[in-house]
């Protein structure tokens, strides 16, 4: 595999029982030139310093705890009460975090996705049960947006593996989405590939049908960034279109090269933006 | 665990209400709001509408029952932070009750729905309690002082329905409880809470076996649940008589376990006397599985394999440093009592096998085949004792889906096959694919290591595994077995796996086996064969206390590894394994005495000779003949109507779409899927095989695929062995494998063995293996067998249909190189490959016609070997588009079957197929022959449609010379597959939609499926 020019931003990928997506989106985060470590909780309970110098924290996919009561439920609660300091530590000094997956469960299960300073019981989103009602792995097409992380944005879709069974993005009532929108929180929808015609911003009239959007969440959502931007959370595995022969269609002569292993834009972008910022706010 | 199953009639409430017993404990049920749908209440719906109960509305409800030792407050604060969901769920919280007391106001049955709760069974492992007794330890809520943390979990639904309370509580019972492992109570009948299990005497138990007569010896194994015949028991005796004692409990229990059919593989081992169907001379065969099987791969001594038949898993070279490392399992007989624990047990027993093979591989691949009965049999043609065939395969695939994508292991392949004899005695087959650096493949047990178990605690479950899979099932198996139900666990097989992989690198231990079928008895007694060992078992952590010693010893519970450890290296060992939160616990130690000694808090339990216990087994005589039934053959009757009769096939069961399946399983997980199941423009194309990538560094591919095919065995067993191989070979082949870097894994499901004709069809069978090994030039480097697949209802013995499993492995050169079955583009040119021949028996096409008979196809064993390669050498040098494998259904199907996954059309000629003995030359055998027909749906082996571009037209002819291949016609734009007749007329066209509505008609189709 090729790897990018080293950088020196440094990413962990926080890891427990359950976490099965870690070793490919360590290399993902590799192959885009970022010092990506994994560490598990208890490592880092036991020494929360390795949090300090970390720029990008990852939570990444899996089954942690077994999706046990709810996916991502116990993680975010054994997060909450054993790395609650240097967590809030890392986000008040400006850290990246990013949840994928399983990851993204956890950030909205730790409320870290909306308004800061809010308990997880007065949350008004929610991922839950597919609208199928059982676990599906399929591929999906992302269009990635102008919004808060300004990282994520992208021209061009992207195509992406989704595989879960609690992805489906709910929220208390219409007004909390068009909140959502409003402060540019909407990072992430499911999209058409054959119908580029549509609005580029994302809206809750647009509704598509299944398997476009493949869980039946509302507005299409299907990751979303906190209103400061630095913390982004996404059902869809970008790290699992990461080399040229992950994409579904590689083997047919009319893809576009540009598709096969695209994922690691999501990451160059992530990782770019760390470096840019670094440049432009030397700490 | 013996008690009656709960098909029972349940008390009917509210008059139950007023007995005065409450559940003492805090019950909390979470539902869905309304508006976020509740698809679980549709499906239980769903369920009871097929058993004719009429609902109005069923809402599904977790519930979660608490300590009576909280207060309110602490209750209401555990549900709010911890239990419910607060944009999604509505909380209901009942306070307990005391044991005796005044009764709750019974609800208003005349308006309140029906409320029917599902809860585990005492003993029965329960995941989820364990996970939330940990959370509120670890965020102290805890219950006052004096009660202890015991958490419950149960499912409930809230029904309803004008159906009286009888008649529901019966639909409920066999809609959503498995006796086996549940219990059923209804609206206000008390929960079951905190019940304190049996007891057991620990210490030393001797069985009174010298003085015992024929009789006697005999109905101890019976009623010990050993297994063992009376040859057995008597070897048995006649060793303790020379040794002037009786055996313990411990000892008989561990000789059972590994004299057992499942660990000893004792038919195919003994020695077996064949009577061929020639005629000729009988021949005495000394262990059929080395004569034939293990015979192949040495005389083939091919480079690339580096540990077969020895290990938990055969094992092959990779590249730049690493060995892949395969084992495909049977988990059949606890699949039929629980299908969902069974086939989830079944997957982490064989992920364990990967674990534990070499110094411990990573598994990075699944696969699982089932063989059920029809999913639309009328209830009354179920033998009674057995689950509905729609039931078993929703809960094995579930079960499958569970634990492999809870453990982050992609499931890449697998397949399902239906038939009728498959009802009772369901087939569940479960594959894992290692990696592991080469430099792990060894391993070693040297007196003075320390035996260690990691992972899970040891309870009473899964007692008698072994030896209860090497008999018959019968009507009444679920009662009398229920203890041989294993619940699985995936994340405690996850943290166990997480701490291998560093516990590994860093050299912590040298020897390594899983805990599975026997337990510690076999894994101890396995690894400690050749010099001898001691075991404490009161050392062994368990889950609750009350166990025998012998229950200890042999007890299945899973998530278990046995690790040989040096003792410098022991402190580090367990500080690894505590970081992932598992325990690692000295049982014992290896020792040099040749002696298995086991103590419970110092008394002696057991010592045994391991020299006796692995090798003093009788090898029991078999005999075998085989009488192949007397059928005429059909030939090829004709067909009037083509387009229909494709429509047919595609959506019988064998051939129609298991995307419903597939898509339930994480095939992307750890990110090396390069050619996946689901293939196309649209991902509903049925790939040939599964091609993973397994290291970054490396441009090679790993290919699983696999053949079976039980409607050739009837009449044919030779061929069916042979046609599997090939057939799984050739699925490789289609997808990019090198086939001179293959190997192969054996997996029988067989009946009663005992029957000399069953036993013939074996030995033809394993005789096969080694021709098909040998012509192909494909070691195997492993296999299993399950013998004795019959279900008694009364006098009458249901037989299972001769079953053989192939699995293959290969490596694939370079996955850039890799193809898909989809048509690519108009204009290229399709060919088939390979000669046509009337190979109708066991066709689909005579299964569709309700025939039967026939000759069932076979490979050319001269001519298959070849033509595998020079396809493999076509495909390689870049001349193909696309690839497809002929098999259940023939050329119509596959030609179908590339035109739905490419969208695109195709135009053939079937004057142009090559048939065996030339153009207009009717078969041998055949009475009637429908030209056409047999072109379309004839099953002949290696055979392959083949896609070529114009420009590659001629190398690829080039790289075929010398085999059978024509050219049949072009793909076409537009989507429809046109099909002319040997006399040159049209014989039928179809739309390439109608063709993949067809092929996607499975009445269980995921539930909104795409339009098309």
């Amino acid at each position: 595999m090729r790897s990018a020019t080293a950088t020196d931003v440094r990413a962990l990928v926080l890891r427990s029982a359950g976490t099965n997506c870690d070793g490919e989106t360590v290399a993902a985060l590799r192959n885009v030139g970022a010092d990506c470590r994994l560490a598990h909780l208890n490592a880092i309970e036991r020494d929360p310093s390795r949090l300090a110098d970390t720029d990008i924290l990852v939570l990444a996919g899996g089954f942690s705890y077994g999706d046990d009561i709810a996916a991502g439920r116990v993680f975010a609660r054994e997060i909450a009460h054993r790395l609650g300091d240097p967590l809030r530590a890392h986000i008040e000094r400006g850290g990246l975090l990013l949840g994928i997956c399983n990851g993204f469960q956890i950030l909205l299960e730790l409320g870290l996705l909306q308004d800061p300073g809010f308990t997880p019981s007065e949350r008004g989103i929610a991922l839950t049960a597919n609208a199928s009602g059982r676990f599906e792995c399929r591929w999906v097409t992302l269009r990635l947006h102008e919004c808060a992380a300004e990282w994520v944005h992208s021209q061009e879709l992207l195509d992406t593996p989704v595989a879960h069974a609690e992805g489906r993005f709910v929220a208390r009532d219409l007004d909390v989405v068009q909140e959502l929108i409003d402060r540019r929180q909407v990072a992430f929808t499911y999209a058409d590939p054959n119908a580029p015609s549509i609005s580029t911003g994302p809206s809750h009239q647009e509704a598509l049908s299944y398997p476009l959007n493949p869980n039946g969440s509302v507005a299409n959502i299907a990751g979303i960034t906190d209103p400061s931007g630095r913390i982004v959370g996404l059902m869809p595995h970008p790290e699992r279109n990461r080399t040229p022969w992950n994409h579904p269609h590689w083997t047919r002569p009319d893809l576009d090269r540009r598709h096969r292993g695209e994922g690691l834009g999501l990451f160059r972008r992530m990782v770019a933006f760390v470096e840019r910022e670094r440049i432009s706010r030397p700490s | 665990m013996t008690q009656p199953a709960s098909t029972a009639p349940l008390p009917t409430s509210p008059s139950s209400s007023e007995s005065g017993a409450r559940t003492p404990a805090w019950r909390v049920e979470i539902s869905r709001r309304e508006r976020f749908g509740d698809p679980v209440g549709l499906r239980a719906g769903e369920d009871l509408r097929e058993l004719g109960i009429v609902t109005a509305r069923v809402r599904s409800v977790r519930g979660i029952l608490l300590s009576p030792g909280y207060g309110a407050e602490t209750v209401q604060e555990i549900a709010r932070s911890h239990l419910a969901d607060p944009v999604v769920d509505v909380v209901r919280i009942t306070p307990p009750a005391p044991a005796r007391g005044p009764a709750e106001p019974a609800e208003d049955r005349e308006r309140a729905p029906h409320r029917i709760h599902v809860l585990r069974r005492p003993g029965v492992s329960d995941p989820v309690a364990r996970t939330i007794e940990g959370l509120l330890e670890h965020t102290q809520l805890l219950p006052a002082e004096g009660s202890k943390n015991l958490v419950a979990t149960y499912r409930s639904f809230e029904i309803d329905t004008e159906t009286s309370s009888a008649e529901l509580a019966r639909a409920a019972a066999k809609a959503f409880a498995n006796p086996t492992i549940e219990i059923l109570r209804m609206d206000d009948d008390p929960l079951p809470y905190g019940i304190e299990l049996p007891s057991s005497r620990r210490g030393r138990v001797e069985v009174a076996l010298c003085r015992a007569g024929a009789g006697e010896l005999e109905a101890l194994s019976l009623e010990g649940g050993l297994a063992l015949d009376l040859t057995e028991m008597e070897a048995i005796q006649d060793h303790f008589v020379a040794l002037q004692r009786e055996p313990t409990a411990c000892e008989l229990e561990t000789i059972a376990q590994t004299w057992s059919e499942h660990c000893k593989h004792k038919t195919l081992t003994g020695i077996c006397e064949f009577h061929p169907p020639d005629g000729g001379a009988p021949e005495r065969i000394d262990n059929l599985l080395k004569e034939t099987i293990v015979r192949a791969t040495r005389e083939l001594d091919r480079d690339f394999c580096v540990s077969v038949f020895v290990d938990n898993a055969g094992i092959i070279a990779f590249d730049r440093g690493f060995d892949l490392c395969i084992k495909v399992e049977t988990h059949n007989h606890p699949s039929a009592l629980d299908p969902y624990g069974g086939a989830g047990t079944g997957i982490g027993g064989v992920i364990r096998d990967i674990l534990g093979a070499g110094r411990g591989s990573f598994p990075i691949a699944n696969t699982d085949c089932f063989f059920v009965g029809p999913q639309d049999l009328p209830p009354e043609r179920i033998p009674k004792g057995a689950l509905h065939p729609r039931r078993i395969l929703r809960g094995v695939v579930a079960g499958v889906r569970d634990y492999g994508n809870r453990m982050g292991i992609p499931t890449v392949n697998g397949g399902v096959w239906f038939d009728e004899r498959y009802t009772a005695n369901p087939l569940v087959f479960c594959g894992t694919l290692g990696l592991l650096p080469h430099e792990f493949a060894n391993k070693e047990v040297r007196p003075g290591d320390l035996i260690v178990t990691v992972g899970g605690r040891t309870g009473r479950d899964g007692i008698h595994g072994a030896t209860f899979s090497s008999i018959e099932l019968s009507e009444d198996s679920d009662e009398l077995s229920s203890s041989a139900v294993q619940i699985g666990d995936p994340i405690a097989e996850k943290r166990v796996l997480d701490g291998l992989m560093i516990a590994r690198d860093r050299g912590l231990y040298r020897g390594i086996t899983d805990c599975g079928a026997g337990g510690f008895s076999s894994a101890v007694g396995e690894m400690g064969e050749a010099c001898g060992a001691e075991v404490d078992l009161e050392r062994a952590p368990l889950k609750y206390a009350g166990l025998a010693s012998h229950e200890v010893w042999i007890s299945e519970a899973q998530e278990r590894m046995v690790l040989g450890v040096p003792p410098e290296k022991l402190d580090e060992l367990i500080e690894v394994f505590a970081e992932e939160d598992v325990e690692a616990s000295v049982i014992g130690r290896f020792t040099d005495t040749g002696k298995l000694v086991l103590h419970d808090d110092g008394e002696l339990v057991g010592e045994l000779d391991m020299h006796f216990l692995h090798q003093g087994a009788p090898r029991p005589l078999q005999h075998a003949s085989w009488t192949p039934p007397e059928e005429d053959d059909p030939g090829c009757p004709p067909c009037t109507d083509h387009g229909a009769m494709l429509d047919a096939l595609l959506r019988a069961p064998n051939v129609r779409s298991k995307e419903w399946i597939i898509r339930q399983y994480d095939h992307e997980v750890q990110g090396r899927s390069v050619i996946k199941p689901l293939v196309g423009l649209r991902g509903d194309g049925p790939g040939d095989a599964a091609c993973l990538k397994p290291l970054d560094e490396s441009q090679k591919g790993a290919v699983i695929a696999c053949g079976a095919n039980p409607l050739y065995g009837e009449s044919d067993p030779e061929a069916m062995t042979l046609a599997a191989i090939d057939e799984a070979l050739r699925n490789a082949v289609c997808v990019g494998a090198d086939p001179d870097h293959a190997c192969l894994l054996d997996n029988f499901s067989w009946g009663d063995c005992s029957d000399p004709n069953e036993m013939g069809a074996l030995v033809l069978t394993a005789k096969a293996c080694y021709r098909g090994a040998m012509a192909y030039r494909t070691p195997f480097v492993s296999g299993k067998d399950s013998l004795n697949n019959t279900y008694r209802v009364g006098d009458e013995i249901h037989s299972i249909p001769k079953t053989l499993l192939i699995t293959a492995l290969a490596v694939a050169p370079d996955v850039e190189r890799c193809l898909t079955m989809d048509l690519k583009a108009t204009g290229n040119l399709i060919y088939l490959v390979g000669e046509t021949a009337a190979d109708l028996g066991g066709s689909h096409y005579l299964l569709e016609r309700k025939l039967r008979g026939g000759r069932v196809p076979r490979p050319d064993l001269e001519r298959a070997p070849g033509l595998l390669r020079a396809l493999a050498r076509a495909i390689a040098e870049r001349t193909v588009a696309s690839a497809h494998d002929l098999s259940e259904g023939g050329l119509a199907v596959a030609a179908a079957e590339m035109c739905l996954a490419g969208d695109r059309g195709l135009a053939l000629d079937l004057a142009q197929v090559p048939v065996a003995g030339g153009q207009g030359a009717p078969p041998a055998g055949a009475e009637a022959c429908d030209p056409d027909a047999l072109r379309l749906y004839s099953e002949s082996c290696t055979r392959f449609l083949v896609e070529v571009p114009p420009a590659d037209r001629e190398a690829f002819e080039t790289a075929l010379r010398g085999f059978p291949y024509a050219r049949l016609g072009r793909v076409r734009r537009e989507p429809r597959l046109q099909v002319r007749g040997v006399s040159g007329t049209t014989l039928f066209e179809s739309d390439v939609a109608e063709l993949r509505r067809a092929f996607t008609s499975s009445p269980q189709a995921l539930p909104h499926s795409p339009p098309v």
